[in-house]
């Protein structure tokens, strides 16, 4: 168990050594905040809540958390020092789940530093900080979920490139498949009890369900399955490889 | 200490190593050598447990990867090819990492880093970030790393690629003084390297085996074994035909155009250095050099190492 808090350390300190965290924390806040006032209409709205920030957060880890999972596996691919972590006497699954953690907590960190909006919409008004505080942990296991897609694919490929472009693909139809647009498009012809399966594995119904302030347990149950099933996927696609 | 019985990796119809088997004891140092692509880097791999192999078994002290593989693992020190690390770190932070996932702890921990750094002398660049050190420190500190919890079985890929002959010559006398109470299996294609610090030499060529012994049985392999080189101070009619008319001499050549320099060429590889000395010395001529050879190792490799690409052409 120690060892995956050493892997988690070095995978943690390894974003601060580049400036890809600093990048990447300036990005996300930046961009968080042009899509909840401007977009969101978060003065115009006159509610006191994060609904208009929360709402993108789909769409904004769409693009940004593939930018953080296409290199946990890609770049250990390329530069060999896969060769190094899974011949030290650590298990696989230990290898993995610590890269995993290692990015989580950053991306938690990143979330974390939103903490203005909250102190903001605070001070003018008297918003339900029980849904804010839900609508953050609920973004945080999406989060979760979009990162434990971007770990697997990351480990198909060393080129990085190509890991971004496939996790985005893949997040997408994570995100959307809860949409009218492609609901429509299967209830024309699928039985309702397959578009209920699809409509069921889209992040969008799911996290839309834990903003308005309903934590249902199965909400968080599906991002934390999720997870788990990409993570073993992940592990999976490593022993395969080294199979050859 | 390592045991590999039957190992066979495919990728896919090209068979990368076809059934290999041998055993490396305590006190060996194990020079595997091969043309690129023979396979020596894929044995390596199977060996440390980052490949899978096809078929066969890696034993390390007793411990089966396949079936151990934490256990096994814990034994070996291993520098992969081309001494891979991470580059946002700097060699303090990589061995200090590489220690804790090791379990090292407490006194044994930091006298076992400062231990490994002075072996591989890269107390000056500790605080550098990897990527940016040269290639001769990237590869010390891919060693230090390797060595750090001293090992019993050291698996090398290349240790010595990218050092100057200073370096080089450091770190096989850190080979040397190691090999006493480990089994250590070290890749390279420098020959010399294999006189140097192996005590046994093992060539393969297209996943197999095709010699196996110490430098001195692979040098008798060699058609220079005990092979004379004759050179005399001036030119003079004769000498060739002398030669060739004396007892034990298969063949005589000239060994360059100056026509003073000849290659002595003994029958069934027996030594015949005395033999061509006296006869120098009955005709009087004035001998400038006379050296038998062991042999050499790189036609040795040579011949070994391409007769069968020949045959399959």
């Amino acid at each position: 168990m120690n060892k995956i808090g050493t892997i988690f350390r070095r995978e943690f300190g390894g974003y601060f050594a580049t400036p890809l965290a600093y990048v990447f924390i300036v990005i996300f806040l930046f961009v968080t905040g042009i899509f909840t006032f401007y977009l969101g209409r978060f003065f115009e709205r006159g509610e006191a809540d994060l609904g208009s920030f929360f709402i993108f957060h789909p769409w904004l880890y769409l693009f940004l958390i593939p930018a953080i999972s296409m290199r946990l596996w890609a770049e250990e691919r390329k530069s060999g020092t896969i060769e190094l972590l899974l011949t030290l006497p650590i298990p696989l699954w230990a290898a993995v789940l610590a890269k995993f953690l290692a990015a989580w907590a950053f991306t938690g960190l990143a979330l974390a530093l939103t903490f203005p909006f909250w102190i903001t919409v605070n001070y003018l008004g008297n918003p339900d900080n029980g849904v804010i505080l839900a609508s953050y942990i609920g973004s945080l296991f999406m989060a979760g979920g979009y990162l434990a897609i971007g770990s697997c694919i990351s480990a198909v490929t060393r080129n990085q490139v190509i890991a971004f472009v496939l996790s985005v693909v893949v997040c997408f139809l994570f995100t959307v498949a809860g949409l009218p647009v492609v609901l429509g498009f299967f209830s024309a012809w699928a039985p309702q009890a397959l578009v209920d399966t699809i409509a069921s594995f889209s992040f969008l119904t799911h996290f839309t369900a834990i903003i308005r302030g309903v934590i249902d347990v199965r909400d968080v149950l599906y991002f934390a399955s999720l997870i788990v099933l990409w993570l073993a996927a992940n592990a999976i696609v490593i022993d395969v490889k080294k199979a050859g | 200490m390592i045991e590999i019985q039957g190992l066979v990796k495919a990728f896919g119809p090209f068979v990368a190593v076809d059934g290999l088997a041998f055993t490396v004891r305590r006190g060996e140092v194990m020079g595997f050598l091969g043309p690129n692509g023979a396979g020596k880097s894929t044995t390596m791999k199977m060996i440390t447990g980052f490949l899978a192999p096809t078929a066969g078994r890696v034993f390390i002290c007793g411990h089966d990867m396949a079936r151990e593989p934490l256990a096994a693992k814990r034994r070996i020190g291993y520098l992969p090819e081309g001494a891979p690390a991470y580059p946002d770190m700097t060699p303090r932070s990589f061995l200090e990492f590489i220690a804790d996932i090791r379990d090292m702890k407490g006194m044994g921990r930091r006298g076992a880093i400062r231990n490994a750094i002075e072996k591989v002398e890269i107390g000056g660049v500790l605080d550098q970030p990897i990527e940016t050190l040269s290639k001769g420190f990237k590869r010390r500190v891919g060693i230090a790393q390797a060595i750090l919890h001293d090992p019993d079985v050291l698996i090398l890929d290349e240790p010595t690629d990218g050092l100057d002959p200073n370096q080089k010559h450091q770190v096989r006398g850190l080979i040397q003084a190691m090999a006493k109470n480990k089994a250590i299996i070290i890749s390279t294609h420098i020959l010399e390297e294999v006189d140097a610090v192996c005590s046994r030499a093992v060539i393969i060529d297209r996943g197999r085996i095709v010699a196996d012994g110490t430098p001195a049985e692979l040098e008798a392999m060699s058609r220079f074994h005990n092979c004379v080189t004759l050179r005399l101070a001036a030119a003079q009619p004769g000498v060739a035909d002398a030669l060739a008319g004396l007892a034990g001499v298969a063949r005589v050549e000239a060994a360059d155009e100056s026509g003073r320099a000849f290659l002595i060429y003994p029958e069934g590889g027996r030594p015949v250095v005395a033999e061509v000395g006296e006869l120098a010395r009955l005709n009087g001529w004035a001998v400038d050099r006379l050296v038998a050879e062991a042999g050499r190792l790189d036609e040795v490799f040579r011949r070994l190492t391409t007769s069968d690409t020949r045959d399959a052409i």
